[in-house]
């Protein structure tokens, strides 16, 4: 009986050691980025004010003030939902955005126009068009659901005197703009730190560094910074965070499209 | 002038309610108002085609502002938006309204709202059927997108099987129209001071609204019953054959209102069954929008709309509309950039005379704190038309807005 239960024991760490040793660069790049999403479990509820600035080439900038409140969906197969309220500029004041993620299939979105009072369903097929003017396309901003890419691992390196994976992303979704990205996922708090765009033609043509990482309690971290730079065009755009407060009281009606008339 | 008085009068009590509340919250943390001032230039090429009406130039200023005050813990909510335009021509279109001057109170799954608001119901682009609690504001502009502010009070509930609201509303806007200097206006003028309401009801009579909308999949549903007085008046030539009266109606009516969001389609339907002055009849919009996202990467999108109207009112009996059996064509292109620049075109076509009610409008932001307009309407119609009386009035407009 002994005997039987050691032979088991050692056949189930040799399995195990064959399963380890044979993860293949798909599975280790997936597991990277899993454990970079779950890390953000349990957030709950956010609402951030951030500053978004447009950098044209010649160096002229504009600003928006914006808000974004979160909902968190515990099941990594159902994406958040999200509303994103304009402050400025002020001919765009009170316009909001309504986002419940899908993982595959379009967001369902909606939009609040203040001037007519009206809240109108969009069509959310539009995922490399860019948000309000900025660098940043529709689809770097909706949630960054895990299933929503294919992984796989390329090479630990040396970025900004981090220790990185580096690991190439293939869009899932349709009509994305990119054909693949590369991410730079740091080993000591499984952040991204920066991440490369290849466009339809597979040219590097953007780049994303995500920086000024704090703390919120347990593993839960936020950039307070993140700049979009566009190498074709020499545009840039950045999103500066002010303020991130949790555990904000939301209720599920606040993410719900005729409430965006209630804001 | 009547109106106005009483209308004062309603308007000064609630501000003064809704000071009060503003004070008492005194840390009011998250208040905010933005004013604005848009300098118009109308321009009207065609000479008037009646007495009185001015000629070639008309020019505005207007004021408006975006005041907001939310509580801290985002339950309390009041909005205010003033409008006044003083305009040199047309004395009925220097006037002043409260847009909106509202509270809104959020508690877990029930919300109420009081105060003078704008409310907007539907689907369609063109013209929207089902939505009927604000009035027009018509010496604004003929395309029906500008509104009144309504006062009411709704309560909203929601439920797991969609949102409920029920509307009261105590008092009655009079749509307002161009006056004897105006263009856009028939040969005769409406009587503003000499409005009648058949079947006993007045100005104080209050209507009652229920509405029910729901989201199931690809699926945005509205569902509603309006009772009261209609927002579009019948016009009766006077005796003396010389103004025309406006006579609000009693008007009951139900109505559903659908869209099926899929890729980048959107297919809409606004439907209305009406009960107003002994005439049954249905009011409806259907039709689409298709949208070309990101054109060969340059982040421009264009939009391609058609929406076919019908309505089989009586009009020796009813309100009549612009808009009976009529196919709207129109595209929308956006820019996507800096400045926001859109171009919207639009035309209504009647299927049956040929008239045609057309519009180009291009618009973009300059610096952080302007935005430009132009906005050119095309009109052409067959003499039987109502639209014919306007046909002298195509005209172009420029618009200019300061934030501040």
């Amino acid at each position: 009986m002994r005997k039987l239960f050691s032979f088991i024991l050692m056949m189930g760490l040799l399995t195990f050691s064959l399963f380890v040793n044979a993860e293949t660069s798909q599975e280790k790049g997936f597991r990277i980025a899993a454990k970079s999403d779950r890390m953000d479990n349990g957030f709950g509820t956010s609402i951030a004010r951030l500053t978004m600035t447009l950098t044209n080439s010649a160096g002229d900038s504009t600003k928006r003030e914006l808000e974004i409140k979160t909902l968190e969906k515990p099941n990594e197969n159902v994406g958040d939902k999200s509303v994103t309220l304009f402050f400025t500029p002020p001919d765009v004041e009170g316009t909001a955005l309504l986002s419940h993620a899908k993982i595959l299939d379009s967001d369902d979105q909606w939009l609040y126009l203040p001037e007519l009072a009206r809240v109108k369903r969009i069509s959310s097929s539009n995922k490399s068009g860019p948000f309000v003017g900025s660098e940043f396309a529709f689809e770097d901003l909706t949630a960054a659901e895990l299933g929503k890419y294919s992984y796989e691992w390329l090479e630990e390196i040396t970025l900004d005197g981090l220790k990185v994976d580096k690991i190439k992303q293939i869009p899932l979704y349709k009509r994305s703009g990119y054909t693949y990205l590369i991410a730079y996922i740091d080993k000591d708090i499984n952040q991204f730190r920066k991440v490369e765009f290849f466009n339809r033609g597979g040219a590097h043509f953007k780049t994303l560094t995500i920086s000024e990482f704090e703390n919120y309690g347990g593993t839960i971290y936020r950039p307070m910074l993140q700049q979009m730079d566009n190498h074709l065009t020499g545009k840039s755009t950045t999103l500066l965070v002010e303020v991130y407060k949790f555990g904000v009281e939301l209720n599920d009606n606040e993410f719900k499209s005729s409430a965006l008339s209630q804001l | 002038m009547t109106m106005n008085l009483n209308l004062l009068h309603l308007v000064s009590c609630k501000a003064i309610v809704l000071f009060a509340i503003i004070i008492s919250s005194a840390m009011a943390n998250d208040l905010s108002f933005t004013p604005n001032v848009t300098t118009e230039f109308r321009y009207f090429p065609e000479s008037p085609a009646y007495d009185g009406q001015f000629e070639y130039f008309q020019p505005s200023i207007y004021f408006g502002g975006e005041g907001r005050w939310v509580s801290k813990d985002r339950k309390k909510r009041v909005r205010f938006e003033p409008f006044l335009r003083l305009d040199l021509q047309d004395d009925e279109r220097t006037h002043f309204d409260i847009r909106e001057l509202s509270y809104l109170q959020r508690f877990n799954d029930f919300d109420l709202l009081i105060g003078n608001a704008q409310i907007f119901w539907g689907v369609a682009e063109s013209r929207n059927v089902v939505d009927v609690i604000n009035q027009f504001d018509e010496v604004e502009n003929s395309d029906e997108t500008d509104k009144l502010g309504q006062p009411l009070i709704r309560f909203g509930k929601y439920t797991d099987v969609g949102r409920f609201e029920i509307y009261y509303l105590p008092y009655f806007r009079e749509r307002t129209f161009p006056g004897k200097d105006g263009r856009q206006r028939g040969p005769i003028t409406v009587d503003l001071n000499n409005a009648d309401y058949n079947q006993g009801r007045g100005k104080w009579a209050g209507d009652f609204a229920l509405r029910y909308q729901h989201q199931i999949g690809q699926f945005d549903i509205g569902i509603h019953v309006f009772t009261g007085t209609a927002r579009a008046p019948f016009l009766e030539l006077n005796e003396e054959g010389t103004r025309l009266l406006p006579i609000y109606q009693k008007l009951t009516q139900s109505g559903l209102d659908i869209q099926w969001t899929w890729d980048a389609w959107l297919l809409k339907l606004e439907f209305v069954i009406a009960d107003q002055s002994d005439d049954n009849f249905v009011s409806s919009a259907l039709g689409f929008e298709y949208t070309f996202f990101d054109i060969s990467d340059s982040g421009l999108d264009l939009g391609i709309l058609v929406e076919c109207l019908y309505d089989n009112r009586d009009e020796t009996k009813t309100a009549s509309t612009l808009f009976e059996n009529d196919i709207f064509v129109g595209t929308r292109l956006s820019w996507n950039n800096f400045y926001e620049s859109e171009l919207l075109f639009g035309a209504i076509i009647d299927w049956e005379t040929g008239s045609i009610f057309s519009s180009i409008e291009y618009e973009r932001r300059i610096g952080e704190n302007m935005k430009f307009e132009v906005e050119a309407q095309y009109l052409t119609a067959n003499d039987t038309e109502p639209l014919a009386q306007f046909e002298h009035d195509s005209n172009l407009t420029l618009r200019l807005t300061r934030y501040f």
